[in-house]
């Protein structure tokens, strides 16, 4: 674990670089306000690799915060309104599904919520008179507590709630995992059944997180449904919930930071990347990712606590 | 339900045929992927590329042959040699340079390599093959036609479709069983994927055996994309939505189960296209209802045994 | 584990290098105005990857031998032209960033908008935020102009109406006693947008024909065999596809081999892109459209020699034929240089600014080696549209159309103002006495 000192530094200067970047160049703000909203859902994630359990279909949530706005939008174009709605909704989906989910372990759980979100997936793509499919859903201009602002103040106002959302959410996280429910998590990973012997219900501790981690893909994708206006099913496709993960491990599961550095870092990766070599950006990434893993598999925030030889 | 069957009972034996064709291939690439997870316990995201440039590499050398006034036959030996290449290249490549080095890490970390090599690969893909689509008929001409009855009608199949798929895929299962069960590496293998660190112990050289198992679950990838190709055209792409039904399979089936494998295959082959007889909006989602109505029932999957697993 | 100190020193690092790194990638950021600029940057967005790439790279290979040619002769308004590629396959949120970086950070004069009806949907608005001209270079979806307005918009080509309609009015003329139709179309946007459009005009127009089934496979579905087997079993008169690429090189392979093609007859309106793939595997005698009237062996070309130049060109630079996306990237280029001739002409040879250059294209007139294409107010583009019937010559190692229909864009266009779905229910059947005749070739 990082010192808590290191960290809150790590946290200062990434808001002071992020809001320098914004104010230096708008359409970097939006870049940036898109990655700081992945991140959300990539800190969701990390609480389920604290437990050892890869969700290989996590973008579903996203794209259920996502599609929320999109859907109530036209109704409530209220920013304040659809994003704690759009939170709720996903962790309304999260304990549904986690209900279920949580009985499972490694590559079944990984499965189950890859096969979830492909079914997902497949009925955005197939209501198409309801969806628009494919095409997606256009997000209308949104009031922020009553007033329509312009593009430029709504563009900060977004990026602001992002940044503000990202720092609360991995303040919150930090908390949490220090906390005994979260202490329980870890012991998910090592030994479930010693936990149980504690009288620790597993199940549960893993059903909080996964509802937790829901909640924050859901508020998410609403960040990102509000930034560019548009959603599709795409969100949801398998590829997408591989990202998250991807952008998890290249930030490092070791701090609350992790998840938003390696969001920051995978966009601008991949806007550079598909700035210079716009038919080989995926190599790139997958090259990226390849040297992270072998050769500091810790992350950019470098301090993972390594259990080899695990069965 | 009688009447309902009167009426469709012949369509129902249409899509019989159609669904075991299928089946077929679904199965050539989910045994190779459950080999190898059998042995690995590595979830390959990278074999549906290898099912892709095996499909490729496969057309590549058809048309090859055909270009230089081989007869039609000498596209069944392209189908063999492509996937041979494809193995025997780049499996002991994957498996010595990438995965080797990840063997007991955390398991996010064994799966995200395999993404990485996926998004490499996807590119090099398109960087050899370019983007129009390619395709090879030959064994598929060569082989022509069958009438099946329908009423007063006949509804012309492929041999290919009707004969070669299903025959390839049952004598791979039963290949595959023999193998495993009655020749010395087979049972070497099945040693490892029931307890590695007890077959390590009796002197077995498990690198050997990850190696192997890779390079031949690596050609199974491969052969299934060249007995495709045939059918169909290699477009960019083919090998993430190729995948993620493999996925669907291994879960379903239970881990390292080849009989599971194709119990599953057949299941879902059979479902989608009685899908797509009866019930088009269900075709993409078959699968997943399968695999998680199976796993309601056995949270092991079909064939998997909770404690200790056999191959 | 490490020591705080060490830690927090790294993270120093970490934070000074991704501070610096950003900062290095927000410069840059320079204000735009009416001079005369060093080279004309225009942004364009297409499919790099996935399967929508087997039009997106002919496209971007037919733009680049394009701005060759332009340079060549100068550039526009003497400024040499200068593209920013952008893929459009990782998605609209990340493309929507993408527009963005191309207008404010590579200061893109104007922007060639999306293949995708999803890319162009998300695209469009922006253009209005931005104030930056936006050509739709290929996308074909009716929503764009139909449930919005966008000023600084404009699509040079045609769009999903009037290539279904034409294709729908020729097979009502050449096999009008048909009584009964299938239709697999891919499960997406204009697989659906398709059918419905086809559906209106068909019951307009010829009430009372029986749709047997209705199948929309998986987008990127890479077999169709029981769909086949069951047209194959239902025997329809006609069978509808607006499939396209890979895909529609997998349903013809496999439905030529069961012989579907002898029991019904097929409707393919984008099928020219797919012909070259298929060969002589693509039988005769069926109904083809290319999205627009840019066939190779257009019978009667407006500049034939622009044709032949054009076709020429790119097949001795990437040795294959120009497929549609190709044409479409023609038709934005010739209409780029249309525009900033009439703006720079308007201003006393002064540079236009983003204003005049967007008053410039609406209601513009230019020229393709095909016809000319004008503009219309709403920012649509009124393109022809050819249909025939598949064919093999010696010309071409792959099927074109013979007996060929040059359907008037306005013709089979629905007017301003109006809803597509609308208009088609809407149509008599004497739109058909209006159609021209077929030109024997």
């Amino acid at each position: 674990m990082m010192s808590r000192r290191a960290e809150a530094l790590l946290a200062l200067l990434l808001v002071a670089a992020l809001v320098l970047a914004a104010w230096a160049a708008p359409w970097l703000r939006f870049v940036l306000t898109v990655a700081l909203a992945r991140g959300l859902a990539v800190l969701g994630i990390l609480l389920l690799l604290r437990a050892g359990q890869v969700s290989f279909g996590h973008a579903m949530f996203l794209a259920a915060g996502a599609y929320t706005v999109a859907f109530a939008a036209p109704a409530v174009p209220e920013t304040l309104l659809l994003l704690p709605a759009a939170a709720l909704l996903s962790g309304l989906s999260g304990l549904l599904i986690g209900l279920f989910v949580v009985r499972y372990r490694d590559i079944f759980f990984g499965m189950l919520n890859l096969a979830l979100s492909m079914v997902f997936y497949s009925v955005l793509e197939k209501f198409y008179s309801i969806t628009k499919g494919t095409d997606g859903i256009r997000v209308p201009p949104l009031t922020v507590a009553g007033v329509e602002p312009g593009p430029e103040v709504q563009g900060w106002i977004m990026f602001g709630l992002a940044l503000g959302l990202a720092l609360a959410c991995a303040v919150g996280v930090r908390a949490y995992l220090a906390s005994p429910m979260g202490q329980a998590l870890a012991g998910i990973k090592t030994r479930e059944t010693r936990l149980e012997f504690l009288g620790v219900p597993a199940r549960r501790v893993l059903l909080f997180a996964y509802v937790l981690s829901a909640a924050m893909g859901g508020a998410s994708g609403a960040l990102i449904a509000m930034t560019s206006r548009h959603v599709t099913p795409q969100l949801a496709y398998w590829t997408s919930s591989g990202e998250l993960i991807f952008i998890g491990i290249l930030g490092g599961a070791g701090s609350a930071l992790g998840p938003f550095l390696g969001a920051l870092a995978f966009e601008l990766v991949r806007v550079y990347a598909a700035a210079a070599v716009a038919d080989a950006w995926q190599m790139i990434l997958g090259a990226v990712l390849l040297a992270v893993i072998l050769f500091a598999p810790g992350g950019l925030v470098g301090i993972l606590s390594k259990r080899r030889g695990r069965a | 339900m009688g009447e309902w069957f009167a009426e469709n009972g012949l369509l129902l034996g249409l899509a019989g045929l159609d669904g075991l064709s299928y089946a077929a291939l679904v199965f050539m690439v989910a045994v190779g992927l459950n080999l190898v997870f059998g042995v690995l316990r590595i979830v390959n995201v990278a074999h549906g590329s290898l099912f892709a440039i095996g499909a490729y590499a496969a057309a590549s050398i058809g048309l090859f042959f055909a270009a230089r006034g081989l007869p039609p036959a000498a596209g069944f030996a392209a189908l063999l040699l492509g996937a041979a290449l494809v193995g025997g290249l780049l499996g002991p490549v994957i498996e010595r340079l990438v995965l080797r080095r990840v063997y007991g890490q955390e398991e996010v970390l064994q799966l995200l390599v395999t993404f990485a090599l996926f998004m490499i690969l996807e590119d090099v893909q398109k960087l050899v093959w370019g983007v129009q689509p390619v395709s090879q008929d030959a064994p598929l001409k060569a082989l022509g036609t069958v009438e099946v009855p329908f009423g007063d009608d006949t509804i012309p199949f492929t041999v290919y479709q009707l004969f070669v798929l299903p025959g390839v895929a049952l004598a791979t299962l039963i290949g595959l069983a023999w193998f495993l069960r009655r020749t010395l590496t087979g049972r070497v293998i099945v040693a490892v994927t029931t307890d590695k660190e007890a077959a390590t112990a009796m002197g077995i050289d498990a690198a050997k055996v990850t190696l192997l198992t890779f390079t031949f679950g690596a050609a199974l990838a491969a052969l299934g994309g060249a007995l495709a190709s045939p059918t169909t055209s290699l477009v960019p792409g083919i090998g993430a939505s190729t995948i993620v039904l493999s996925f669907a399979v291994v879960a379903t089936a239970g881990l390292g189960q080849i009989e599971g494998a194709a119990l599953t295959s057949l299941l879902i082959g059979l479902g989608r296209s009685a899908a797509v007889y009866f019930a088009p909006e269900l075709e993409v989602v078959v699968p997943y209802l399968i695999m998680v109505a199976v796993l309601l029932v056995r949270p092991q999957g079909l064939f998997g045994v909770v404690e200790t697993r056999r191959v | 584990m490490s020591q705080p100190f060490d830690v927090s020193r790294r993270a120093a690092v970490l934070g000074a290098a991704a501070s610096g790194a950003l900062l290095w990638a927000g410069q840059g950021a320079r204000a735009q105005s009416g001079q005369k600029p060093s080279e004309l940057r225009v942004g364009i967005t297409t499919f790099l990857s996935g399967p929508a790439s087997v039009f997106g790279v002919p496209a971007r290979q037919a733009a680049e031998l394009l701005i060759e040619g332009i340079n060549r002769n100068g550039g526009i308004g003497g400024v040499p032209v200068r593209a920013f590629f952008v893929d459009e396959g990782p998605g609209a949120d990340h493309l929507v960033g993408e527009y963005r970086r191309l207008v404010q950070n590579e200061q893109v004069h104007v922007v060639f908008a999306s293949i995708s009806s999803g890319s162009c949907l998300a695209c469009t608005p922006l253009s209005t935020e931005l104030r930056k001209t936006t050509i739709l270079w290929d996308c074909g979806t009716q929503r764009i102009f139909e449930e919005a307005k966008h000023p600084y918009a404009f699509r040079t080509q045609g769009y999903g109406t009037p290539e279904i309609l034409a294709p729908l009015l020729y097979l009502l003329k050449t096999k009008p006693d048909f009584r009964t139709l299938a239709v697999i179309n891919q499960d997406y946007a204009w697989g659906r947008d398709s059918w419905e459009l086809w559906k209106a005009g068909m019951d307009a127009l010829k009430p009372g024909v029986r749709v047997v089934a209705e199948m929309f496979p998986r987008f990127n579905s890479t077999d169709f065999s029981t769909e086949i087997t069951r047209m194959l079993a239902l025997r329809p008169d006609v069978i509808l596809s607006t499939s396209w690429g890979g895909e529609l090189v997998t349903l013809v392979r496999q439905a030529a081999e069961r012989r579907l093609f002898e029991r019904s007859t097929f409707v393919l309106p984008v099928a020219e892109a797919s012909m070259q793939p298929l060969g002589r595997t693509m039988p005769a005698g069926h109904i083809i459209g290319a999205r627009g009237d840019h066939w190779n062996n257009h019978p009667r070309p407006k500049d034939p020699d622009a044709l032949k130049r054009f076709v020429d060109g790119y097949r001795q630079r990437f040795n294959e034929y120009p497929i549609y996306p190709c044409h479409h990237m023609a038709q934005a280029f010739s209409a780029l240089q249309a525009a900033y001739a009439k703006a720079i002409q308007a201003k006393n040879d002064g540079w236009p600014n983003d204003q005049e250059l967007a008053d410039a294209f609406r209601g513009l007139s230019f020229d393709s080696p095909t016809s000319t294409i004008t503009l219309r107010e709403d920012g649509q583009g009124l393109e022809d549209q050819l249909v025939g019937l598949s064919s093999h010559g010696d010309r071409f190692p792959f099927a074109v159309p013979r007996d060929m229909v040059i359907f008037p864009a306005a013709m089979v266009s629905t007017p301003v103002g109006q809803k597509s779905v609308d208009w088609l229910k809407s149509l008599k059947t004497d739109i058909l006495e209006k159609v021209p005749a077929p030109i024997a070739s």
